[in-house]
């Protein structure tokens, strides 16, 4: 590539041509304090946090959307840049709710890390606040506009990576805030809860709901049996929260924690990913069979579920009727393992703890109470971060707790399941299932690695057994609607489909612990992330969804065999069309 | 063939003091005295007196009729248009020296002025192509299509020294030459006629008096650059503007100067016009070319420019209303001919639109380099009420204020920037010696405030506490701190906004701290406005030697603060009064002392 020719506060620098400022200083080992940006998704020069001199240029220019150019000459830390960027700063915290005692995201905010490196501790300015607007209608997140700067990192995410648009600013000038439409309730429009906007925010303007509280209760409840399940992802990524290197698998810490929170039971949604595999394998192969509406598309995504019945209602026949791991978890709690136990469905309480905010809605959806009425297969969904918080509440040294394993029986997997928590990871694991159930012969191999990694659709045929069988998967939602129109518009011939909400998969989930931009942007936490579930997989006896013991237990004892009556009553769901406006 | 013409402002101004029913109420009278085939009446656009409108003048004899009422009419008809005898009581009294009838051109007014932008406007009937062809129209798009090169119609307006009218004064040609070398599969002219500026609305008035103009300049650029597609963004609060320029579109477009292969040339351009919604800050470049793309009308960064990477990521060329006004006059009469007019660095003439505390406000077009003291004392006829010149604000809220001492400064862009202002689009608010500098600087800060998009911080939060600051000056809570602080800001505003919206919002603020300091020192140390604007700041009391004790003050007075017996002079007591002057205004015996 080209080269350009620069300095950057005297030093000579060669950099690429197109670089921004912000990336060639980079180059120089020099950090630019950075707010608003996000790399590719929010380049919009607007919060002027990064503003650097650029001789000859009028006023400040900020490096993140600045190119550079052939001799130009750089400065990054005069006195009047520093200067700017405190008063910057100053004005921001006039108007900013400055609760950080109390705040969800002290000491993982990026504006009081910025204040903290600028030793801004006071401002000079004070005068009047934008109304504080807190919208609280969601089932899975809050949004207080006193905490927030306006960075537009949320809408960027929201409507670019995401597709879904439903929130962006309102008014203009000081009474500028971020809403949707009209100032209409989050409730009241097409978000698909899958929390990008949260891990997205700087501050502590976006959170999750937090329901830590209804699961302390529940735990202190005598009269309450209460189970926790932990998503393929968790633990990837619950690490991250206590300052582990990203990627770090905690599997065994976590089970530890969980155990001394106090939990009865400590499983694996993992069991019911292969449960998932079970039930969804076989209903690709009777589809196929039986001329049903194909391709199938997968359906262990509850944002990516919300997404289809907003935008792409005409696909619901499309979409599986398996419903989701964390739902099919807890339905075979409330049925088969409560029997088992002897306990009675209304006192078992089902905690999940998720990388996913959509799955508190999910939580509440019709149709998601296998034990009846008035008995949800899951009581409170959790992100990581808020078992974080729990773990940390309670005091428990997570980085040095020993390495323990899952209870019996439900904490029984195979690697096929926890590769769910990355993009292809369902379609990988259902292949192994399917193409073993069509042959019926044992695979050589069981990676299928035209499936695996962090690109936005990936696409991949197979011969199984004489039958060419057309697959594709795809994450984030523009990357979706990308690949969705073209089914929609008859442009492709696959049989199977995986989608996932969050770009990369769960383990880019909007649950998952923050990141700041400064990590995002030059970090792939994607990959590194799902990195640790590929090895867990590789490492495991049991590979394939059908191998796991305790599912066969569950087929012998309750279920029969996949798609049977029962696991219809039991595991599966449907869903409805629902407006785009 | 007509022996009459009457022509009738159909401007805003003159269409709202009445104009629209004074061409019905000529029409009828001119019918029923059976002069339907003998006497014709245009509406035109704007002639620029606005002060005093209604508007109309009768050819071939020029006679100006101003303030023309409907009751007139039966009059001017049957004397003038019937007889033959102006009704000389009727007409503009400038225009009468010594019982003689004189030329418009001879009037304090105009005389000194230079119509080459407003040149059509007041003379054609806007709504009919051929008026704008008789004079000259489309000559210069059929001389670009079919005797230059686009490399030479950019070296002609490059050579004409022609500077964007909108604000900031880019060298137009340099622009179109920027945008011409972009290489794209599509490229796109537009044009701003988004005029935002309070009190500013030349741009209004050549869209009203002249669309075509501005149409033939918009093909003239797409070809300089190899553009198809042009767009016009307007405000829909400009609905004559949109209606005369959609007729023209349209008939530009029946007449072949519109659309496909023009004048046979191979050369294509399409027009469109779409709307804005009233955003100030949607008269910057990129915001405007965001709104016209659908989106929340926002500026980005730039670069890239919009000559690289304009409206839906193509090159674009972007200018303004007056600017593209210029633009055919230049092709037909030459670069040379242009740049002969006006200064050293401006070339031509520019529109200012006069307000405020002036005699003839209004629309006057002068030669760049002509000097303050000519457009207030002799164009504007002066202050009324005999005060005193205190300052003049160029530039609208972007801009700063001209004080006295300065008023002979020949106007140019760059004497302008010199002296703490701008050109801007051309609003020129005088103000005399009742004028707080404060409230001013508080007015248009409080106008950036309420416009700032809501993007960046600096303009966003900075702008606001800029206002608070002024805000508490202004109520005689400053403190001398205050005045640093007001400069720094402003500033930080400055050198750190996005757009040329946050960084020139300070200007006001900074021009009159420059000039007036005095002022702000006496609001914050003696807590007394001098202009005695400031409500906080006044005092109402009244003197006992000039009251009659008629009591009429007691009873307007809405909080009871007026106390007194019949003949005996009263008094006010200044824990009540709420200072809304309402006394004063009624005191028939000047008693009442504000200061």
């Amino acid at each position: 590539m080209e080269n350009v020719n620069i300095t950057i506060n005297g030093m000579p620098l060669s950099v690429p041509k197109g670089s921004t400022i912000l990336e060639a200083a980079r180059l120089g080992n020099i950090d630019i304090p950075t707010l608003c940006y996000l790399k590719d998704i929010n380049e919009i020069g607007a919060c002027r946090m990064c503003v650097v001199e650029v001789k000859g240029a009028r006023g400040l220019v900020a490096s993140c959307v600045y190119p550079v150019a052939e001799g130009m000459e750089i400065r990054t830390n005069t006195p009047q840049i520093m200067e700017a960027r405190r008063t910057n700063l100053e004005l921001l915290l006039s108007n900013h709710e400055r609760k950080c005692l109390s705040c969800v995201r002290s000491t993982n905010c990026e504006l009081q890390k910025l204040c903290r490196d600028l030793k801004v501790d006071e401002t000079r300015f004070s005068g009047e606040k934008t109304p504080s607007m807190i919208d609280d209608s969601a089932a899975h997140m809050i949004r207080d506009n006193s905490k927030c700067v306006l960075c537009r990192r949320c809408v960027a995410v929201c409507s670019k990576l995401q597709d879904v648009a439903v929130i962006g600013a309102n008014e203009r000038g000081f009474k500028t805030h971020i809403g949707c439409a009209f100032d209409e309730d989050l409730a009241n429009v097409a978000c698909i809860s899958c929390g990008q906007c949260i891990v997205a925010c700087p501050t502590g303007a976006l959170q999750e709901k937090d329901q830590t509280k209804e699961v302390w209760d529940a735990l202190a409840d005598p009269d309450k049996k209460v189970i926790v399940q932990t998503a393929p992802s968790i633990r990837a990524t619950l690490g991250e929260s206590f300052g582990m290197p990203i990627g770090t698998n905690v599997e065994g810490k976590m089970v530890a924690a969980l155990r001394r929170l106090g939990f009865d039971g400590v499983y694996d949604t993992d069991l019911a990913a292969d449960l998932t595999i079970m039930e969804e394998a076989n209903e690709l192969v009777d589809r196929i069979k039986e001329g049903g509406t194909l391709p199938m598309i997968t359906s262990c995504s509850p944002g990516w579920i919300k997404y289809c019945e907003h935008i792409f209602p005409d696909l619901i026949p499309n979409l599986s009727t398996c419903k989701s791991p964390q739902q099919m978890f807890g339905a075979i709690a409330k049925t088969w393992y409560a029997k088992k136990m002897g306990i009675d469905p209304k006192n078992l309480f089902v905690v999940s703890v998720m990388p996913c905010t959509a799955k508190k809605f999910e939580v509440g959806r019709d149709g998601q109470s296998a034990a009846g009425e008035g008995c949800p297969d899951v009581d409170v969904a959790l992100t990581t971060r808020e078992i974080a918080r729990m773990i940390e509440t309670a005091g428990l040294d997570f980085v040095n707790l020993p390495d323990e394993e899952f209870d019996a029986p439900l904490g029984a997997s195979t690697g096929a399941a926890v590769i769910f928590g990355a993009t292809g990871g369902v379609m990988e694991a259902a292949l192994r299932t399917a193409v073993e159930t069509i042959t019926g012969e044992e695979l050589d191999r069981l990676e299928f690695t035209e499936v695996r990694g962090t690109k936005g659709i990936k696409e991949a045929s197979y011969n199984v057994g004489g039958l060419e069988v057309k697959v594709a998967v795809a994450s984030g939602m523009k990357n979706a609607k990308e690949l969705l129109t073209k089914v929609r518009n008859g442009e492709a011939d696959y049989q199977f489909i995986e989608i996932m909400g969050c770009p990369g998969g769960c383990v880019n989930g909007g649950g998952q612990p923050i990141q700041p931009a400064s990590v995002r942007n030059f970090v792939d936490l994607k990959s590194l992330r799902a990195k640790a579930l590929y090895d867990q997989d590789a490492n495991m006896p049991l590979r394939k969804s059908h191998d796991n013991p305790v599912l066969k237990e569950i087929y012998a004892d309750f279920l029969g065999k996949p798609g049977s009556h029962v696991a219809h009553e039991v595991l599966h769901t449907s869903y409805v069309k629902r407006t785009r406006y | 063939m007509y022996r009459s013409h009457v022509l009738v402002c159909g401007g805003t101004g003159c269409t709202s003091s009445g104009s629209g029913r004074i061409v019905e109420a000529l029409e009828k009278e001119i019918a029923a005295a059976g002069l339907s085939e003998e006497v014709k009446v245009v509406k035109t656009g704007c002639f620029g007196l606005c002060a005093l409108g209604p508007i109309m003048i009768v050819y071939p004899e020029g006679a100006f009729y101003s303030m023309v009422k409907e009751k007139d009419i039966p009059e001017i008809v049957s004397e003038h248009l019937l007889k033959g005898r102006i009704v000389k009581r009727l007409l503009y009294s400038e225009t009468v020296k010594e019982d003689e009838v004189q030329s418009l051109s001879q009037t304090q007014f105009y005389s000194k002025q230079l119509r080459v932008a407003l040149r059509n406007c007041g003379v054609i009937d806007p709504e009919n192509i051929n008026e704008y062809i008789a004079y000259d129209g489309y000559q210069a798009l059929g001389k670009v299509l079919t005797e230059m090169t686009p490399q030479q119609v950019i070296d002609t307006i490059k050579a004409s020294g022609l500077r964007g009218r909108g604000g900031a004064g880019f060298p137009t040609g340099t622009k179109w030459s920027f945008a011409a070398a972009s290489v794209a599969d599509q490229k796109y002219v537009c044009c701003n006629a988004d005029e935002g500026d309070p009190g500013a609305f030349m741009d209004r008035s050549v869209l009203e008096g002249d669309p075509h103009v501005v149409i033939e300049a918009m093909a003239i650029a797409g070809y300089a650059i190899g553009a198809t597609q042009g767009y016009v963004y307007i405000r829909a609060e400009y609905p004559i503007a949109v209606k005369r320029l959609s007729i023209a579109i349209e008939q530009a477009r029946e007449m072949g100067m519109l659309g496909k292969n023009i004048f046979g040339s191979g050369f294509d351009f399409n027009l469109e016009i779409r709307l804005g919604a009233g955003a100030f800050v949607c008269g910057e470049e990129t915001a405007l070319m965001t709104s016209i793309e659908g989106h929340r009308g926002e500026p980005r960064p730039r670069p890239p420019f919009p000559a690289v990477k304009g409206l839906f990521g193509k090159p674009t060329v972007l200018n303004n209303v007056e600017t593209y006004a210029n633009v055919p006059r230049i092709i037909l009469k030459g670069a040379d001919w242009f740049a002969s007019m006006g200064t050293e660095k401006s070339k031509g003439t520019k529109v200012f639109a006069l307000g405020g505390k002036i005699h003839n406000t209004g629309l006057v077009e002068i030669p760049m380099g002509t000097t303050l003291r000519e457009i207030v004392e002799e164009i504007g006829g002066g202050i009324p009420n005999g005060k005193k010149f205190k300052a003049a604000q160029t530039g609208g809220p972007s801009g700063g204020c001209i004080p006295a001492s300065l008023i002979d400064t020949p106007i140019d862009y760059d004497n302008l920037i010199a002296i703490g202002s701008m050109m801007g689009s051309g609003g020129l608010i005088v103000m005399d010696e009742d004028t707080c500098m404060v409230d001013i600087a508080k007015f248009f800060l409080e106008f950036t405030v309420d416009e700032s998009c809501g993007k960046c911080t600096p303009c966003r939060v900075g702008t606001k506490r800029l206002y608070e600051i002024l805000d508490k000056i202004s109520k005689g809570k400053g403190e001398m701190e205050d005045l640093d602080r007001l400069v720094e800001l402003a500033n930080y505003i400055k050198s750190n906004s996005l757009c040329g919206l946050g960084q020139t919002a300070p200007n006001p603020v900074l021009s009159t701290l420059r000039y007036f300091k005095d002022e702000y020192i006496a609001h914050i140390k003696d807590k007394t406005c001098p202009a005695g604007v400031c409500k906080e700041l006044l005092t109402y009391s009244i003197d006992p030697e000039k009251c009659k004790g008629c009591t009429l003050c007691a009873r307007v007075c809405p909080a009871d603060a007026i106390s007194g017996t019949v003949k005996n002079p009263h008094k006010i007591d200044r824990n009540k009064c709420l200072k809304c002057g309402a006394c004063m205004e009624k005191c028939r015996f000047g008693a009442i002392v504000k200061n």
